[in-house]
């Protein structure tokens, strides 16, 4: 049986695919497109029951406390007897797979709250800046924070100012230790005075965090800055610390109260004086000194023009329409980067809403997509989870590799191997239908104005429903948006 | 056990050719070979090939300066990692360039990596990758490109056409769903061609299927997708986390035994090829003289890059024009001083590997080099 849908515009289709994750037939949207986008701002949850049932920060750094007390512990004992090496490395291997398992979690949480969302609009965001501000898991302390970094640190500011959610990600503890900050101090500092006079080493700057501010968070490469404002401004961060993972000399000024996990500024390591930065004096002391900085930064001309671009990339064409940029960057500069007047700027625009699929899907929307096309919740029997089909499809959630996170063009996505990895991952999403679903009939739902008739005819001449559906899947216009 | 990939190459060669732009891979008129590595995020030259002869090196790197190693002269010594590059280095199989750097002057890996890969003289200054510029100088027979990756990289990129491969755990998708993806996609100007790529390659890799980690396993895989006379003639490698803002000591350690592995797993499984193979090792810039306050190193300047090969020109020699390291030597006051264009090696190097006259090898694969 060859079911006609109703007719629905194509303005549904750019609507869901281009600004969400996907329409799911079980729920279609209902009322005007653009309003039914912009309402989404204020029925988002930053907050939904299956992250906040997530194991704490603090209970996450306690895990990573107890690791590195063992390491420290097996390498002091390297030279006891085996038998006790070997129970010492098989606690050893039980922490790395908890913290495994919590990221894992962490993963499985972030999808079900993208599948079912009926907010999809705003979980996109949450990926775009969660992307924007990346943390990557090759470093292996960032294994089990990455998701509690982007619900605590992201999610809860993606429709406030963009000042505000600059300093709540480059502050939090995640970023602290993935970008280095925690470690760094100043040369000047009384901490620093005293040990390096004691001993003979050397505690001093480190300008991972800084100089990624600059250049991927903020003002963008190849703008105002140059590499003294790198150092500069390198030292106004000293001090910003975490609590639980701080090396000993550090530890001892961080009250002890404090719970673990926690952003600390410690005076002590703190590089005094005054600083220049980008033509900017800063005589604040102690942290004051890098939120004046930060709140500058947030509010740059040049960070308006990084903004504005990156988000109309993301959303409306690789190379995006220079007039849509350019209303995005006014708006940014008038309204100091606030972000709900942003996205509306931009949901509004003509630009955004042309005709034609500008976007090739990333691994990530692509998969959430097709599981919301099918009303699946899984990927499958796998025993390490959805985590390990994205590393599969050349996309491992918070592991881009680098701070400058995820390409997001056709040239990252688009080619033979990742193509392969969509086909195989589309052959067994199909088979987890077992039939239930008929591709003839659920292709002009989810593509509505969008399917092409000679993909309709391919589906349709499938030698199985299974085979139907997957070549839905993997359909170019299921592919692009 | 007839693998199904074998059977589906089988079938597009008869049935479905008309379908499929399938690439003509015809017998070789040579078979040079070059894979590139490209070292992502700033490896540190000065501690794999420390001056260890240079009186400012020890000072400067305080616990980092390597004490062991194998001294390949007066004033340098390898990393004692690279057990394997110390033995090429002796039978002139390996080969060393330093204080080395692309044209770009800033710190932004991004921005390095870019120009590293396309070339220009600035970021973003061109849209396609040196290598495929390269692969149109081979004779027709010959350009067939891969990246080990699943999509493909800049330096890769451009008219040519040039495949990807990522090793899968996925299980594969079934011979009649992909024959009729290949039909689905017959008239999408993007998508036929990566099928069709996609598909080659799986049927090649497939004779090892190799999906193990590790330096070793991958050059496995690389000697696996380049044996043959329909094996690839070109392949680039990335290689993360030489980022080493922190405790660089043990990370590089275990970075550079990665490449030592992969490149003695390449020569052995290249067997006879690999006295026509030319592999090289590079990264978009170097890193700071001066340790940093936590162990590590920061964005620097210029760096060291690694040859190696069975009929290697310059085999066993360090081309550098030191330029020392004592403070008013530093490029900026904090970085190793580039004497040495990164792209004057490469137009050096594969001209002689590949007999192309120099200059018409730059104009073409360095257009902005001059």
């Amino acid at each position: 049986m060859l079911e006609r849908m109703p007719p629905v515009s194509s303005e549904i289709a750019i609507a869901a695919n281009r600004f969400g994750l996907g329409l799911r037939p079980d729920n279609p949207p209902s009322g005007k497109t653009a309003n039914w986008l912009s309402a989404q701002i204020d029925r988002y949850d930053p907050r939904p029951a299956a992250m906040a049932a997530l194991p704490t920060r603090a209970t996450l750094i306690q895990s990573l406390q107890e690791l590195q007390e063992l390491q420290r512990v097996k390498r002091a004992e390297a030279a006891s007897a085996d038998d006790e090496t070997a129970m010492a490395e098989k606690v050893l291997k039980n922490y790395r797979k908890s913290l495994r398992d919590h990221y894992a979690e962490a993963v499985d949480a972030r999808l079900q709250v993208a599948i079912a969302s009926q907010t999809d609009f705003a979980e996109r965001l949450v990926h775009f800046w969660a992307n924007h501000f990346a943390v990557s898991t090759d470093k292996v302390q960032i294994i089990a924070l990455a998701g509690n970094y982007e619900f605590d640190a992201i999610r809860p500011y993606v429709f406030g100012k963009f000042g505000d959610l600059l300093k709540s990600a480059v502050k939090h503890p995640t970023m602290l230790l993935y970008l280095d900050q925690a470690q760094s101090i100043g040369p000047d500092s009384a901490l620093a005075k005293r040990v390096n006079a004691r001993r003979d080493v050397d505690l001093g700057l480190n300008e991972n965090l800084a100089r990624e501010i600059l250049e991927l968070h903020t003002l963008g490469v190849r703008t105002v800055y140059a590499q003294e404002d790198v150092t500069e401004f390198a030292r106004a961060l000293t001090g910003h610390t975490i609590t639980g993972l701080a090396r000993g000399q550090i530890r001892r000024f961080i009250d002890g109260n404090t719970p673990a996990g926690e952003m600390v500024f410690v005076d002590a390591i703190h590089q005094p004086g005054a600083r220049r930065v980008i033509g900017n004096s800063y005589t604040q002391s102690g942290a004051a000194q890098a939120d004046a900085i930060l709140s500058n930064l947030a509010t740059h001309p040049a960070t308006a023009k990084h903004i504005a671009m990156k988000l109309a990339t993301h959303f409306v064409a690789d190379t995006p329409p220079p007039a849509l940029v350019a209303k995005l960057e006014k708006d940014f500069l008038k309204t100091g980067g606030d972000l709900k007047s942003l996205y509306r700027v931009l949901l509004s625009a003509p630009e955004a809403w042309a005709a034609g699929q500008a976007k090739f899907k990333s691994p990530w929307e692509w998969t959430v997509s097709a599981l919301r096309a099918l009303n699946l919740k899984q990927l499958g029997a796998n025993k390490q989870g959805p985590a390990a089909v994205f590393v599969q499809m050349g996309q491992p959630i918070w592991k881009p590799g680098s701070p400058a996170g995820f390409g997001d063009q056709a040239k990252d996505w688009a080619g033979p191997a990742a193509l392969m990895r969509r086909v195989e991952t589309a052959g067994r999403l199909a088979k987890l239908t077992a039939g239930r679903i008929d591709a003839r009939m659920l292709a002009p739902a989810i593509l509505p104005g969008t399917l092409d008739p000679r993909t309709a005819e391919h589906i349709a001449r499938a030698e199985s429903p299974e085979q139907g559906l997957a070549l839905l899947l993997v359909a170019p216009e299921f592919l692009r948006r | 056990m007839l693998n199904r990939r074998h059977l589906l190459t089988a079938g597009l060669a008869t049935g479905t050719a008309t379908i499929l732009p399938k690439m003509a891979w015809a017998a070789a008129d040579t078979d040079r070979r070059f894979i590139f590595v490209l070292q992502r995020g700033a490896a540190d030259g000065l501690g794999i090939l420390a001056p260890t002869g240079d009186p400012s090196f020890a000072p400067l790197r305080g616990e980092l300066a390597a004490t062991t190693g194998t001294k390949l002269d007066s004033l340098f010594t390898l990393h004692p990692a690279m057990t394997e590059t110390a033995n090429l280095f002796a039978q002139k199989q390996a080969a060393f360039a330093h204080a080395i750097a692309s044209g770009y002057r800033e710190r932004s890996h991004f921005d390095g990596q870019n120009v590293l890969e396309c070339g220009a003289a600035r970021p973003y200054g061109r849209d396609d990758g040196w290598m495929n510029r390269l692969l149109s100088l081979l004779p027709g027979s010959e350009r067939r490109a891969l990246a080990l990756a699943t999509a493909v990289p800049l330096a890769l990129r451009g008219t040519a056409e040039v495949g990807s491969y990522a090793p899968s755990r996925l299980p594969d998708a079934d011979t009649g769903l992909m024959e009729r993806v290949a039909m689905l996609y017959a008239e999408d100007a993007q998508l036929a061609p990566l099928w069709s790529s996609a598909i080659q390659t799986e049927a090649m890799a497939a004779t090892t299927e190799n999906a193990g980690r590790g330096g070793a396993a991958a050059g496995k895989l690389i000697a696996s997708l380049m044996n043959g006379a329909e094996g690839a003639r070109m392949i680039m490698v990335e290689s993360n986390g030489w980022d080493t803002h922190v405790n660089q000591m043990g990370r590089l350690n275990g970075l550079l035994k990665g490449v030592d592995d992969m490149i003695a797993a390449i020569r052995t499984d290249l067997g006879p090829a690999w006295s026509k193979t030319v592999v090289l090792v590079a990264t978009e810039f170097g890193r700071t003289a001066l340790v940093n306050g936590t162990k590590g190193t920061d964005h620097g300047t210029a760096s060291a890059a690694m040859l190696y090969g069975g009929g290697l020109a310059k085999g066993g020699t360090i081309m550098a024009d030191w330029p020392g390291l004592a403070t008013g030597q530093l490029y900026e006051g904090r970085d190793l001083k580039p004497t040495m264009r990164f792209e004057r090696l490469v137009i050096d190097t594969l001209s002689a590997h590949y007999g192309i006259e120099p200059g018409k090898l730059q104009r073409t694969v360095f257009p902005d080099f001059v």
